[in-house]
């Protein structure tokens, strides 16, 4: 067992974990945090994103020890209580979903895309979403729900 | 069944779903997402063989590993079998004598951790004696073909012959009659969520299982009837499902059933997870169809008959084979006039997976066979391809009349000419002359489709839906019914139709997720059917507690029940809107004058349609047809074959969109799946070995593959449907292939029969063409 030190959604955990358990297995197993689904345990599907210091990992593919000592957010990080972030408010006016098993990726994926560029163009959109999955939506509403946080976030 | 759409409060606004903000936040809990206390996990073990006879399973090894509790093999299970109909459940929970199919289940463990379960099963040693396998569905019809089951020797395992009309004679009074093979590809349904369940086999003598199924009340019979309990004794607590797309979540898998007897062996709650891997070796795909189309047409290119002879690789085990067969022969002509038709089926054994339904179940094959090849005539006989579809569309029938086809479909609604008017006129269509051909290497085309799909869908037996409206002494409302949002939207659907009725807010409205204990009885979510029939039970529901309400009220005001309206939570007098209460205050009164009532509205649908007859393919596969005209405008590098597909256009007869933010995403969504399986998606097997098992190498469509897309609602109000609404989404995963292949003809020049096609089946298509071939 290693020995380490998450930062999740705010809160700093220390943890004993297996040297091969995964992020994704850390978050959901350990940490009880069920918002970040698997997909394909393969990094193929972008069910498990999570952002970490930053930047949008599939956590399927990151060995809890390799996030030692990083922040993370999990899609539970992104409203306060019955607060909305607003990406999730889009998703939420738009119907930027259907079975909802890609939609905490999708939200995550988004707010790294709209943090980094509160104003992108539809391209910078698809680009920005690229490495998540959605089988329903035929990506659409998706898309819609990203221009529409974009504006909410741009006040 | 009729309601005028000025008339609706609720019905037709953009609202947000009942489950968004579960969804967005994470909260919404799946199957995988479920635990309980001092659980364990299964693991199922899976043959190495593809046809093989299991000599012996030596379990000694894996029974010793620390941490493993219990193992179980198909013997377990006591010759229980299942399938769609009586004659043709051919299916254990684990293969007994032999395996049928690459990874087929042999062996299930549980134990204290999913690694030692998985460590468990390559511990257990199973000895097979290889058989000679099949995997072509043709070859496997022929004399002498290894047999994959001994009760059908010719390994046909659904066999139909339909005639109607005089075919011959048609044929021959024809002007032009054209012979095609036609090959639809091997896809899947792709949802995101794997297959998984908690299963606990109390020590009373219940199960309860938290599992991943789209219609759970199958589910719920398998279990049943397996461990041979009494149904009441069965709860199925429903999770959300991330999707369905119908089979594998329509069905049980062999990990079910190992997850409850394991439970029952060890006294614990034992779950399980497939990993992606198993879902795209093991997991229920679409029928590959083999189609052999002939059709006749006048000079003037109308119809005169079709003859369509239908090979479909069934895989291992029958599954809902019949069904599939029923669906890809009833329907053939539509959206068209067609007087003669004969339909020839056999769906095969083979040693490969087993194929089953998928949202566009059936029609999507024999649609595209016909679409492709009524356009290759309509060029032969130099006729439009919006002329050749309007000249053979079905007019909307005049209100109280209806359409028949040659084999008793009958239709009270058809949008067919209006969608393909609106396609036409559309820009994709209408201006796709005035844009360069050609730029650069790019050659740009333009594709139409007409389809049709049904709504309300029977399979056999069970069809009706029931509901349960419960008024809280607050004016809020409990809405119960057994139907599943597997994400196609119908909880919202269900709650604006029971708002609508009950004339409350749709704010007040709140529906929870099916519990077998609580919840009516529903036949599940396929073919189309929810909003439809759970949609007029729940209005039934909630007719039944308006009238209990509106008795309270008439006690008040001391006038006839029929004379007070409630909208918006307002209660009033028809004949004086001023005279009004609250719907919490009636509610309130109605709850606690005298002793109390409790306000709770029940009904079930009755609303269906008959028995389907598989034998001679007369009659409705179900209650209302949604049609649709798509157009699709690509782009084709002619040096590699490269398809950009820039956009959609699909104008669908849908009858009325009652929540039409579900409607555009259901048109959008299904239309993107008809994409992969029209130019991307295909397992590439080997001797019925899957060798694209992820998502990497079977390649579904990514955000950056999608065109932009466009919904036009094509209003009918279909008196058979419920206010008015028939389906969406499986009309246009059938409408999509047909309109992509077509656009890649006008590209390429090049006629494509056979799905998926692929920058590389076009790159060799061009190649040949250039030499002349």
């Amino acid at each position: 067992m290693k020995n380490i030190k998450l930062t999740v959604n705010g809160t700093t955990h220390e943890l004993s974990v297996k040297p091969y358990a995964t992020l994704l297995d850390v978050i959901r197993e350990d940490l009880g945090l069920t918002g970040t689904k698997e997909g394909c345990g393969n990094g193929e599907c972008g069910a498990c994103t999570v952002i970490i210091d930053g930047k949008t990992a599939n956590s399927c593919i990151v060995l809890a020890v390799e996030a030692n000592g990083k922040e993370i957010t999990t899609i539970e990080g992104l409203s306060h209580g019955e607060k909305l972030h607003p990406i999730q408010e889009a998703f939420v006016e738009v119907g930027g979903m259907q079975c909802g098993f890609c939609t905490p990726g999708m939200v995550l994926s988004s707010k790294t895309l709209l943090d980094a560029n509160p104003n992108p163009t539809e391209e910078q959109i698809r680009k920005g979403l690229e490495g998540n999955f959605c089988r329903c939506t035929g990506y659409t509403k998706i898309i819609e729900s990203v221009k529409v946080a974009a504006e909410k976030i741009r006040g | 069944m009729e309601t005028l759409a000025n008339e609706f409060n609720i019905l037709g606004r953009r609202l947000p779903r009942k489950d968004a903000i579960e969804k967005v936040t994470g909260y919404a809990k799946y199957a995988a997402d479920y635990a309980q206390p001092d659980m364990l996990w299964c693991k199922v073990l899976r043959s190495p063989q593809v046809h093989a006879r299991i000599l012996n399973i030596d379990t000694s090894r894996a029974e010793k590993l620390p941490g493993v509790k219990a193992i179980v093999t198909g013997k377990d299970f006591n010759g229980w079998t299942w399938g769609f109909m009586s004659q043709t459940r051919d299916e254990s929970p684990l293969a007994v004598d032999k395996v049928r199919y690459h990874y087929e289940g042999v062996a299930g463990v549980a134990a204290v951790d999913e690694e030692t379960a998985e460590e468990a099963c390559e511990l257990i040693k199973v000895d097979y004696e290889e058989l000679p396998a099949i995997f072509d569905p043709e070859e496997a019809m022929k004399e002498g073909a290894p047999i994959v089951h001994d009760y059908r020797p010719n390994n046909v395992s659904v066999e139909y012959h339909w005639d109607f009309g005089d075919v011959e004679k048609a044929f021959a009074d024809s002007y032009l009659v054209r012979e095609d093979r036609f090959e639809t590809g091997k896809v899947i349904t792709g949802f995101l969520e794997p297959p998984a369940s908690v299963a606990y086999w109390d020590p009373s003598g219940y199960i309860t299982v938290w599992a991943a199924k789209q219609s759970p009340y199958f589910h719920f019979r398998h279990l049943a009837a397996c461990f041979n309990l009494p149904l009441s004794r069965v709860r199925i607590i429903q999770p959300f499902i991330g999707g369905g797309f119908g089979g594998t979540k329509n069905d049980s898998t062999a990990a079910d059933f190992c997850a409850v007897l394991l439970s029952k062996k060890t006294g614990k709650p034992v779950k399980f997870m497939y990993t992606q891997q198993e879902v795209l070796n093991t997991c229920r795909r679409r029928h590959n169809m083999i189609v052999y189309n002939k059709m006749g047409m006048t000079k003037d290119g109308l119809l005169t008959a079709v003859q369509s002879r239908v090979i479909a690789n069934g895989g291992a085990y029958t599954a809902i084979g019949p069904l599939t067969m029923y669906l890809a022969g009833f329907a053939t002509g539509l959206p068209y006039k067609l007087p003669n038709y004969r339909y020839d089926a056999y769906r095969v054994f083979t040693n490969n997976p087993v194929s089953a339904a998928m949202r566009g179940h059936g029609v999507t094959h024999t649609r595209f066979a016909c679409e492709v090849q009524m356009e290759m005539m309509a060029e032969q006989l130099g006729i439009d391809p919006v002329e050749i579809r309007m000249r053979n569309a079905i007019d909307n029938p005049k209100r109280g009349e209806s359409y028949r086809t040659v084999n008793d479909v009958t239709l009270k609604t058809c949008g067919i000419k209006e969608a393909i008017q609106a396609a036409a006129e559309d820009r994709l269509w209408a201006d796709k002359n005035k844009e360069p051909k050609q730029v650069g290497p790019i050659s740009y085309g333009v594709g139409m489709s007409g389809t049709s799909y049904l709504g309300g869908a029977r399979q056999l037996g069970h069809q009706s839906c029931g509901a349960i409206v419960r008024v809280l002494e607050d004016g809020t409302v409990n809405l119960l019914t057994g139907a599943t949002d597997c994400g196609q939207g119908s909880d919202t659907v269900l709650c604006m139709i029971a708002a609508e009725e009950l004339g409350v807010k749709y704010e007040d409205v709140q529906i929870k997720r099916v519990d077998s204990a609580y919840t009516p009885v529903d036949p599940g979510s396929y073919g189309s059917r929810v909003t439809a029939l759970a949609g007029q039970a729940t209005k039934l529901a909630a007719l039944d507690a308006k009238k209990q309400l509106l008795e309270a009220a008439s006690k008040v005001w001391k006038v006839k029940p029929e004379e007070i309206e409630m909208k918006n939570s307002v209660v009033f007098l028809k004949g004086n809107p001023e005279k009004q209460m609250s719907f919490e205050k009636l509610a309130k009164i109605a709850s606690y004058e005298g002793s109390g009532a409790v306000i709770m509205g029940k009904a079930y649908s009755g609303y269906g349609i008959e028995p389907l007859d598989f034998n001679t393919g007369r009659g409705s596969g179900g209650t209302t047809y949604s049609f649709t005209s798509q157009t699709v405008r690509l782009g084709v590098d002619m040096e590699t074959g490269k398809i950009d597909v820039t956009d959609f256009f699909i104008a669908h007869d849908c009858g009325r969109p009652l929540h039409p933010v579900s409607v555009e995403s259901q048109n959008e969504g299904g239309a993107v799946q008809g994409l992969g399986q029209a130019i991307y998606e295909q397992f590439v097997m080997d001797k019925g070995i899957t060798h694209n098992a992820n998502f990497l190498d079977y390649k579904m469509p990514r955000i950056t593959d999608i065109p932009t897309i466009r919904v036009h609602d094509i209003i009918t109000d279909d008196p058979d449907g419920i206010f008015g609404a028939k389906e969406a989404s499986e009309g246009s995963i059938v409408s999509a292939p047909p309109a992509v292949i077509l656009a890649l003809h006008d590209a390429t020049g090049v006629w494509f029969k056979e799905q998926p096609v692929t920058p590389e089946k076009i790159w060799r298509a061009l190649k040949e063409k250039e030499r002349g071939l």
